[in-house]
């Protein structure tokens, strides 16, 4: 039952994104972003790493797309294929089959057989909180340290002076 | 579900990604191509930690961490397209070369 969801979902994933880089109205992109990221939750959630889902969900879909939707408005994005793609499109091709003809073979090869686990005792949130806040608690901090200086610097940079 | 189903969706997700890193043209679209990126990256995060034996959860933690900096990345990426915006009325990033050589 799984394997049909997932290979359903990755298809659908990866047209999303397919779409995402060839489109011609920059808002529709940012559409088919949304249908991508929910498309990954849906995977994290097969994966059974529910809380990455749901995080996923609020933090991606929730705000990124807002963000990016902000960007997209203030910035009056052009639209029509001749303004979108540059003159290294020819190459771009080339090197993204490249990169993917390399690697999947190769993880073909290290990979086969393993197969994934699923859980059968529920969720994993209170060990996953357990393990951030004891484990992970001086990295945790320094993401956070991290968010601010990122917030600071944000508010610095689009600041009108 | 083998592993290399998900492996090989995340390759996927990342090629298009450089695809859309070298190819377009609007940085608002490049900086999207970047977040699927680091999208596949979570995506082997989360299968690796579902086959390492006594993973503890790093692999999702680690996801978790990727996706604040993202978040934060993004942050500071839009204000620099809006700047660049404000300043040269265009965020092509074929004009947008006053650092390169």
């Amino acid at each position: 039952m799984q394997n049909y969801v997932f290979l359903v979902i990755a298809a659908v994933t990866t047209f999303a994104a397919i779409r995402l880089v060839t489109v011609k109205n920059l808002v529709h992109g940012a559409l088919y972003l949304v249908v991508t990221l929910l498309g990954v939750a849906i995977v994290f959630l097969l994966l059974t790493a529910e809380f990455v889902a749901w995080v996923q969900v609020l933090i991606y879909v929730g705000a990124v797309i807002v963000l990016l939707l902000f960007g997209l408005m203030l910035t009056r994005a052009p639209i029509g294929k001749t303004a979108l793609d540059r003159q290294q499109r020819w190459l771009a091709v080339p090197v993204a089959l490249a990169l993917f003809g390399v690697t999947v073979p190769v993880l073909w090869r290290f990979f086969e057989g393993q197969s994934i686990s699923f859980g059968t005792e529920g969720g994993n949130t209170e060990a996953l909180g357990t393990e951030i806040f004891t484990r992970f608690i001086l990295p945790f901090e320094v993401v956070s340290v991290l968010l601010l200086a990122a917030l600071v610097g944000a508010v610095f940079l689009a600041k009108r002076d | 579900m083998p592993v290399t189903w998900v492996l090989t969706l995340a390759t996927a997700l990342f090629c298009v990604g450089i695809y859309g890193v070298l190819a377009r043209r609007n940085a608002v679209i490049v900086l999207m191509s970047i977040e699927v990126m680091l999208n596949a990256v979570n995506l082997n995060f989360v299968a690796f930690n579902n086959i390492v034996e006594g993973s503890r959860l790093a692999g999702q933690v680690f996801a978790l961490f990727v996706i604040t900096i993202a978040a934060a990345e993004l942050g500071v990426g839009l204000a620099i397209v809006l700047l660049v915006y404000r300043n040269r009325f265009t965020v092509s990033l074929d004009e947008v070369n006053l650092m390169k050589w």
